[in-house]
């Protein structure tokens, strides 16, 4: 007979998600408990795979661009960024100007649409109610900018390869400047509710404490990895579009904790702020084209199509057989208002990507979930959850 | 970044790795490394480790499948420098039974990666702590993103409402899985030949309008 000295206890096992709405979605943890405190986290992710890469494969690349818009479906025109910065480069063309502002006006309206709901959702899984319901309120204006130039609230498809796919509609800077100008009133709302509020600070700061070096090994990035002290940016290291001509900062934190993070995320959203403010005032100065000209890759304009034999065929061919990407392979990486969302494509010459690798942000962010929540309790691995801003159309992709 | 730097860090990596590295090059203007299995760890090491590369960061570790190669898979990793503002990718080739050591003592990010790659590609990693699937279905056989994998898989499943739970069943399509080919004979297919196209070859020893003789 066992001693009951010397018997071990086998952790209690807790099954967290994948319904639960603290879960962001569809994770499943599953987590070994010693009485409250988290022994072991391990995350059973895939529950919203789509087979997205296996798909992009059987698509032309005008075809791939939607998908792009279902992977992070809370930062849309991010995740199409990439995409087609990977296929020019691989084309070898450059968008103009216009197109080039316009993308980069649209990937921080992004970013504010982004961490507008991971801040306040964040919030309320730390039991702030508050912010939520006046961050969907915001979340719609933005959302209804998407519509004005897409025509879809969310899966607005479009960025294209060369360009975009439309001028912005008469007005719209206008409304866009009105937004931004109001915009910093609504952050500081937010902050007012949470940044010094008591209850917040108990449940976040000095929880799943991340160090700089941790940080790089575990493959973090984007405000994670800079609320652990180190001061990465693509936009500023590696600029992209027309970002090396705007003047803004990097939010950098020092503590690395889950409240650190969600003070970074709230000084980004006031940068991306100034980059939007800045974009109108360029926009307004730039006039022309906002898509590449070339028949083979951009369509004719519609009016063209009704009087010109040729353009109707160009339109045509391009919408059955799409273009011919030179073979060749390319990894190319934005700043996602995650982190860094990184498209790896590789073309054999044909009209469809041989391999499209989508690294998607959040996957890297998860896998550190078990050695961040080690040793808290299970609030807390909720409150680090909400931290690491999950979403898992682009981590299971 | 521009190219004359990538490819002195090149010949600097291959220099310091004879041997291991078996070639260097810039696609695109990115910096990529060709290097054996037994020397896959060596290579990630001093690329991790060295002064004038430091690149810390492993951002993520694919494959791309060529069924036609005689090792069908090349393993790709991807890694940035911080602090020197730099990415390489190290390629590595393998096939479906050769294992590529893994990568996890040196990065343990990878541990999600080279899981992920296992699960699509059934590349297998020996010395990975914990190779489990990880983007598939419980209890899913095969591995999707191989090209011998039909996009519309083996199972779906339906909740059955006599047996009172979801079932597994052969895929059944009600209309043939299409796929197009919009390859056209008009352009940007130099080197493809066509039904027909070999009737356009002229055979040598013919005469030419011209008079001469086609040699």
């Amino acid at each position: 007979m066992a001693n009951p000295v010397e018997s071990q206890i086998k952790p209690y096992t807790m099954n967290f998600g994948p319904q639960h709405p603290a879960a962001h979605g569809v994770l499943r943890l599953v987590l070994e408990m010693d009485g409250e405190i988290v022994e072991r986290a391990d995350p059973h992710i895939g529950l919203l795979h789509r087979g997205t890469e296996k798909l992009i494969e059987y698509k032309t690349y005008i075809q791939a661009m939607p998908y792009f818009d279902r992977l992070d479906y809370v930062s849309p025109m991010s995740e199409e960024h990439s995409f087609v910065l990977a296929a020019e480069k691989l084309l070898g063309i450059t968008p103009p100007k216009r197109a080039q502002h316009i993308r980069v006006l649209f990937a921080e309206l992004t970013r504010i649409l982004n961490h507008l709901l991971n801040v306040t959702t964040f919030a309320m899984d730390v039991g702030a109610l508050t912010p939520a319901l006046w961050g969907f309120e915001e979340r719609e204006l933005l959302m209804e900018f998407y519509e004005r130039v897409s025509g879809a609230r969310m899966h607005a498809n479009y960025f294209r390869v060369g360009g975009v796919h439309q001028d912005l509609p008469a007005g719209m800077l206008d409304d866009i400047e009105a937004y931004a100008a109001k915009f910093e009133k609504f952050v500081d709302d937010v902050e007012g509710l949470l940044t010094a509020n008591r209850i917040f600070k108990q449940r976040l700061v000095d929880i799943g404490i991340v160090s700089g070096d941790e940080a790089l090994a575990w493959g973090f990035t984007g405000p994670v990895l800079r609320a652990s002290g180190i001061p990465w940016d693509l936009r500023k290291a590696q600029p992209y579009d027309t970002y090396a001509e705007y003047d803004f900062d990097v939010a950098v934190g020092k503590t690395g904790d889950c409240y650190a993070r969600y003070l970074v995320r709230v000084e980004e959203m006031r940068q991306s702020n100034r980059i939007v403010q800045q974009a109108v005032a360029k926009l307004r100065q730039t006039p022309g084209a906002v898509k590449v000209d070339d028949r083979k890759i951009a369509p004719p304009p519609r009016g063209d199509m009704k009087r010109s034999m040729e353009s109707l065929i160009h339109h045509f061919k391009l919408y059955t057989e799409g273009y011919h990407v030179p073979a060749g392979e390319t990894y190319t990486a934005t700043e996602s208002p995650k982190g860094e969302f990184g498209v790896y494509l590789v073309s054999d010459g044909s009209n469809r990507p041989y391999r499209c690798k989508i690294r998607p942000t959040g996957i890297a962010h998860l896998q550190g979930v078990d050695f961040m929540s080690r040793g808290h309790m299970l609030a807390d691995a909720v409150a680090i959850i909400g931290s690491i801003d999950v979403v898992f159309g682009e981590i299971d992709r | 970044m521009n190219e004359e730097t990538l490819q002195a860090l090149g010949a600097k990596i291959a220099a310091a790795l004879p041997g291991a590295v078996t070639g260097t090059e810039i696609q695109n203007g990115e910096l990529v490394v060709r290097t054996t299995r037994e020397g896959l760890l060596q290579t990630l090491t001093v690329l991790r480790d060295d002064a004038g590369c430091r690149f810390t960061q492993l951002v993520d570790i694919t494959a791309v499948d060529w069924p036609s190669k005689p090792e069908r898979f090349e393993v790709n990793y991807m890694l940035l420098s911080v602090s020197k503002n730099l990415r390489a990718r190290v390629k590595v080739t393998t096939d479906e039974d050769t294992p590529v050591p893994s990568c996890v003592p040196l990065f343990p990010a990878a541990g999600w990666y080279e899981r992920e790659t296992w699960d699509m590609f059934g590349v297998f990693f020996a010395g990975h702590p914990d190779l489990r699937r990880i983007l598939t279905d419980y209890g899913f056989e095969g591995h999707p993103l191989r090209k011998d994998f039909p996009l519309t898989g083996y199972v779906e499943v339906r909740y059955d409402d006599e047996q009172k739970r979801v079932v597994y069943e052969p895929v059944k399509l009600t209309q043939d899985f299409r796929a197009f080919d919009f390859m056209s004979p008009w352009e940007a297919m130099t080197d493809v030949q066509l039904p027909g196209d070999e009737k356009a070859v002229i055979p040598l020893g013919a005469s030419l309008r011209d008079g001469s003789v086609k040699k």
